[in-house]
């Protein structure tokens, strides 16, 4: 039984998942939730990048289990059965891409190393030539001709079971949802295949395959060689690529759990209850908002590394530590960028404290606390929805800002920001090391683009104005 | 008969998707002669401004105009390219929309707005343009055109902007002026002065007038010839003589019944049952089959036919066809002589006395208050149990504000209410939390006063879990019920969403909700404002019943004189933020001692063609509550102003026990 860690963003990225299945749960019930996201389950870009982003969240989320694995048994010694060192599910699950470091840089799917080394033939003499790699294609014995062969073999199998794979899951969703119709499993799937069905179940099922392929050959190529290359210590850059995920979906994500309840609580009370308290609140984001925010970010984050070196011994380890800058910078991002959605809570407030039904219930002598429960919170929020799911691309990208000149996640931490800063010194080498920028971009890219794409989709369907506009 | 200048034919223009369209217009066919006034009447969501847009060919995207044709004159408007129906739009054709406050652009001045028009279709060239404009602005009745060309929209009141969007439609020279609701969002004074307008305007161009309405008084003041228009069709044509004396259609002849006044006073006026159908479905039979009180087994499954009834003029429906003489003809109701009303010289339920509301203006950046909108400037009523007290003005008169200020949702700066013992205005915390199940209000728009978030009968049931009335989840909801009954709707509907009624059963759910703990005194700021006609005697004949089953108190707010005339016991007219005159409804409405009330009485526009009345015309506007005019508040616009009115606000006179007037010249 291995010996589970928790560490302070793992908790909260669960509270965060319990808080969003509690809200789809309560959103179940009311119609007025349900029926925009009935219209956002039926857009094809909606369902398309839901697909995406729910790829790269359960990577983020089995990258938050983490443990001391149980160690094996001829290496336990005097009551000691667990790893000092600390690794997620999904680690596990990837071991042969943690474990096979090379020595230094190699090229994507590359047999031999990048840089040139003297090495000493078994006759003893020594050449100069690039050194073959401990792990990437190590099974070749005529790398030059069996090399293409073997990656194209690769290929063929990982589309074949990429392929078998997506029929086996289409079959099952077909099954699952041909439940409850009357046309059973036959009728089903030829609604769904010619695209009559309300959700776009077609679209659903192309993205679907085209990930599970991709994820089955990667898997197959990772197997013998490095997908996208090592770093300059020899570590796969796939693999601190897809590490990468979690740190970019943390910091999308708890930031908003840092922003929200300040930006609502602050933002309705200054619109309702107008006169001192909106003049205070009002001085405080605007002051706050003339604070350069990358000013206040380096300072909280400077600050707190001098906490961390001053106090190291509280830190069992190096990923807890990583861990809290990573949380701190939640929280410093979270205060720098509420000020935006209180000023739209405010001015939204303020319109609809003087609606006839605020007017109504205030005649009736229903208490102020009361009257923001029920009437106004309900009536936002559609625009903390937005908002929150336009923001999330925006703090991905922040982060990545932010990691560049050194004030973002620890170094230690896999993230596309520490990519790209370390891809700095790489891009001026001769010969230019571009995988790792490359491979950042890559997944960073598709992650932002399906989130924006799905923000358009989720600001269409829930905005009144768009809304009435269309029908 | 000269010739027609418009002539539509079997005009159809669906609207939303293909597998569910909204058939907004149906087959309709209409002449328009030169020289005329044609009144296109209807409730709302008749597809009337539906077919005006199909004309202009000024259609939302998910509009399409299936089949039929619009020839103006010889040019065949639907079969035009979009490069000449742009110089048909706003020439031939020109169109004023309801609203004039979003009409215009408020970035630029309405010279500019005017000239852009003149350039495009007068051709003129640039130095004429701005005598042009000039000239426009000066038919149209604007004093000193030179310097408001260069104001901006805010600068101007609704009635001037409706004005100069009227002078914008004219500088095409427009052998056709199609009016949308042009006066609905307008007060009865500016009403008169914009229809009078449009009048003298006919008469000098000789454009014909293509008027949109719903409102039956206007239409019997301006139009020559009347379309009524039902659920996407047509379904009477007459001139205005033979529609005002004689309307064929039980949907029209229903109409008139449902119009409240005087001559209807202490009965119930007469309802058209249920809602314009939705235009989605298929019809069988009469679109009005279900609404109407003469209805044949035929009406249900033979669509009717459209029949000439001599010259150009036609009705659809079967009766007509089998020349049945109306079962009976209740079209004239013999005049009742209006009750007594009884002067209980009881205690009244509220006092109000010199209340006073004041919103403070203020400026620069540490807020100094540099002076006052007085909103409502002294003003004192009583209401009796069991009456109700009808509040007239034009709009931002303080009507509102007085409601709002006696039910404590705004604090009134000074003055008292009295209400049942208690001074409403010292009332605190949870002692007024307390006193608030006895006075409820009811709004304007019942679609804004209801939570489109929750449940019907949550939305009843609030102000009871606010009250504590009833102990529990089990017994509010049986309240909720009882109500929602007594209010003429179904139990089912508390499990409902406000969005899925129509507007009539909105407000009915809103009088539900006002109930609901047991008030005694319920302020209606215009109840009835946002409904038709015929769903506006369903909720005056409610009001009316509930007040004699509950011996409820109103305070009814309103700019309509025909439903003060039919529900109130006593009347106090307004006038910026002050009463000019108050009395009992017969008092004030049959002889008007005020120069303001005699004015508002007679703009407001009536149906009764008998009644000849000379219309007083008011010049101008209302001034602004912040600066009002120094003396009696009225004499700028007076027509019987003498220069004492200048010195000081007139004391007001007892005339009789129950009335009192505001003018120097009683005195």
């Amino acid at each position: 039984m291995p010996q589970f860690v928790v560490l302070w963003t793992d908790a909260l990225i669960f509270l965060l998942l319990f808080m969003a299945v509690g809200f789809g749960l309560y959103a179940a019930r009311k119609e007025h939730l349900r029926d925009p996201w009935r219209s956002v389950v039926e857009s094809k870009v909606g369902v398309g990048t839901m697909v995406v982003l729910l790829f790269y969240v359960t990577i983020g989320l089995l990258d938050s289990i983490h443990y001391h694995p149980t160690l094996a048994e001829e290496e336990q010694s005097n009551g000691v059965t667990h790893a000092s060192e600390v690794i997620s599910l999904f680690d596990q699950m990837v071991t042969p891409l943690r474990v096979r470091q090379e020595k230094t840089y190699s090229a994507p799917l590359a047999t031999h190393q990048y840089a040139k080394e003297t090495i000493e033939l078994p006759d003893g003499t020594q050449i100069r030539d690039f050194p073959r790699l401990l792990h990437g294609g190590a099974h070749l014995q005529r790398p030059e001709q069996e090399w293409l062969p073997d990656i194209l073999r690769s290929v063929a199998i990982g589309t074949i079971k990429g392929g078998l794979l997506t029929l086996v899951v289409i079959n099952i969703l077909i099954m699952f949802s041909s439940i409850g119709t009357e046309c059973g499993y036959g009728g089903q799937a030829k609604r769904m295949l010619l695209g009559q069905t309300a959700i776009p179940w077609r679209v659903v099922l192309l993205t679907l395959g085209v990930l599970l392929v991709l994820l089955t050959v990667s898997a197959e190529l990772s197997l013998k060689y490095h997908l996208l290359g090592t770093d300059k210590v020899g570590e796969d850059v796939f693999y601190q690529a897809l590490k990468s995920i979690r740190t970019g979906l943390m910091i999308g994500t708890l930031t908003t759990l840092v922003m929200l309840p300040a930006a609502i609580l602050l933002g309705i009370m200054a619109g309702f209850f107008r006169g001192w308290v909106d003049d205070i609140i009002q001085y405080l984001y605007t002051t706050l908002n003339s604070i350069p925010g990358v000013l206040l970010i380096a300072a909280a984050i400077l600050m707190l590394q001098i906490y961390m070196s001053n106090h190291a011994d509280q830190f069992n380890s190096l990923l807890e530590r990583a861990d809290m800058r990573l949380l701190f910078l939640c929280i410093i991002l979270g205060v720098t960028s509420w000020t935006g959605l209180c000023r739209l809570l405010r001015g939204e407030s303020i319109k609809l404290r003087e609606v006839d039904y605020v007017q109504a219930a205030t005649a009736f002598g229903v208490g102020n606390f009361q009257i923001i429960l029920r009437h106004i919170l309900p009536n936002v929020l559609h625009i903390v929805l937005i908002t929150v799911v336009l923001d999330f691309s925006g703090l991905v990208l922040a982060e990545a800002v932010l990691s560049y000149v050194n004030i973002g996640v620890d170094p230690t931490m896999n993230s596309w920001g520490n990519m790209i800063n370390s891809a700095r010194l790489e891009m001026a080498r001769e010969p230019i090391v571009w995988w790792s920028l490359m491979a950042a971009l890559m997944f960073m890219f598709t992650l932002v683009l399906s989130a924006n794409l799905f923000s358009d989709v989720v600001r269409d369907a829930f905005d009144p104005r768009l809304r009435s506009s269309s029908r | 008969m000269s010739d027609p200048l418009l002539r539509i034919k079997n005009l159809k223009t669906w609207l939303g998707s293909k597998d569910n369209p909204v058939k907004a217009v149906d087959g309709v066919d209409l002449e328009i002669r030169k020289g005329e006034t044609f009144a296109l009447l209807g409730e709302s969501g008749c597809g009337k401004s539906m077919t005006a847009l199909t004309m202009m060919r000024l259609l939302p995207t998910s509009g399409r105009i299936l089949d039929g044709s619009v020839m103006l004159g010889d040019t065949d408007i639907l079969s035009l390219p979009e490069a000449s129906m742009r110089s048909e739009r706003g020439g031939r054709m020109g169109m004023i929309f309801q609203e004039p406050n979003t009409s215009l652009n408020p970035v630029l001045t309405i010279g500019d707005q005017i000239a852009e028009s003149v350039k495009v279709h007068a051709g003129a060239v640039k130095s004429e343009i701005n005598s042009i404009v000039v000239d426009l602005l000066k038919a149209v009745g604007i004093p000193d055109p030179e310097r408001r060309v260069r104001e901006y929209p805010h600068q101007l009141s609704g009635g001037m902007k409706q004005r100069v969007m009227i002078a914008i439609a004219l500088a095409g020279k427009p052998e056709l002026l199609i009016a949308d609701e042009p006066t609905t969002a307008l007060d009865v004074t500016i009403q008169a002065q914009v229809l009078r307008l449009l009048k003298d305007l006919q008469q000098e161009t000789g454009m014909a007038i293509m008027l949109i309405t719903h409102d039956l008084g206007v239409v019997s003041e301006v139009a020559d010839r009347i379309a009524v228009m039902y659920a996407g069709q047509i379904i009477e044509v007459a001139t205005r003589e033979e529609f005002f004396n004689d309307p064929k259609h039980p949907y029209s002849r229903k109409l008139f019944e449902s119009l409240p006044g005087k001559a209807r006073r202490g009965q119930p006026l007469a309802v058209i049952e249920g809602t314009v159908p939705a235009l989605n479905q298929e019809f069988k039979g009469c679109r009005f089959a279900d609404r109407c009180e003469e209805v044949m087994d035929m009406c249900h499954n033979q669509i009717p036919v459209w029949s000439e009834i001599g010259e150009a003029q036609g009705i659809r429906c079967h009766l007509h066809n089998m020349d049945v003489v109306p079962v009976a003809n209740i079209r004239k109701p013999v005049v009742q002589q209006p009750e007594e009303i009884n002067k209980k010289p009881s205690t009244p339920l509220l006092s109000v006395d010199d209340l006073k509301v004041h919103f403070p203006i203020q400026k620069g950046v540490l807020r100094r208050t540099v002076g006052h909108v007085k909103a409502v400037d002294g003003v004192s009523m009583d209401i009796t149990t069991g009456h109700t007290l009808a509040l007239v003005g034009e709009s931002g008169c303080g009507k509102t504000t007085v409601g709002k200020g006696i039910l404590q949702l705004i604090r009134p700066t000074a003055g008292s209410a009295i209400f049942d013992g208690n001074e409403l205005t010292e009332l605190k915390g949870e002692a007024l939390r307390k006193r608030r199940s006895d006075m409820q209000i009811i709004f304007q728009d019942p679609m804004a006063s209801m939570n489109p978030r929750m449940l019907v009968g949550d939305i009843i049931a609030e102000g009871m879990q606010a009250q504590r009335i009833g102990n529990n989840r089990q017994e509010r909801s049986e309240r909720v019920n009882d109500l929602l009954s007594k209010v003429g709707l179904s139990v089912d509907a508390a499990k409902r969403y406000p969005h899925e009624f129509s507007g009539g059963q909105r407000q009915r759910i809103c009088v539900a909700r006002a109930l609901a703990v047991e008030p005694m005194l319920i302020v209606c700021d215009e109840p009835t404002s946002a409904l038709d006609v015929s769903v506006q005697a369903q909720i005056l004949n409610l009001l009316k019943q509930l007040q004699d089953d509950l011996d409820l108190s109103y305070l009814f707010i309103t700019h309509d004189i025909s439903v003060v005339a039919y529900l109130a016991h006593e009347v106090a007219v307004m006038y910026l933020g002050r009463i000019v005159e108050r009395g009992t409804v017969q008092e004030v409405l049959e002889s008007p001692q005020h120069p303001y009330t005699k004015a508002l009485l007679s703009a407001v526009p009536v149906v009764d063609q008998d009644s000849k009345r000379q219309v007083i015309h008011l010049e101008g506007d209302m001034p602004s509550p912040a600066d009002p005019p120094a003396g009696c508040h009225f004499h700028p616009r007076c027509p019987e102003a003498v220069p004492e009115c200048q010195q000081a606000y007139p004391q007001q006179v007892q005339l009789s026990d129950t009335r009192t007037v505001s003018c120097i010249k009683l005195s």
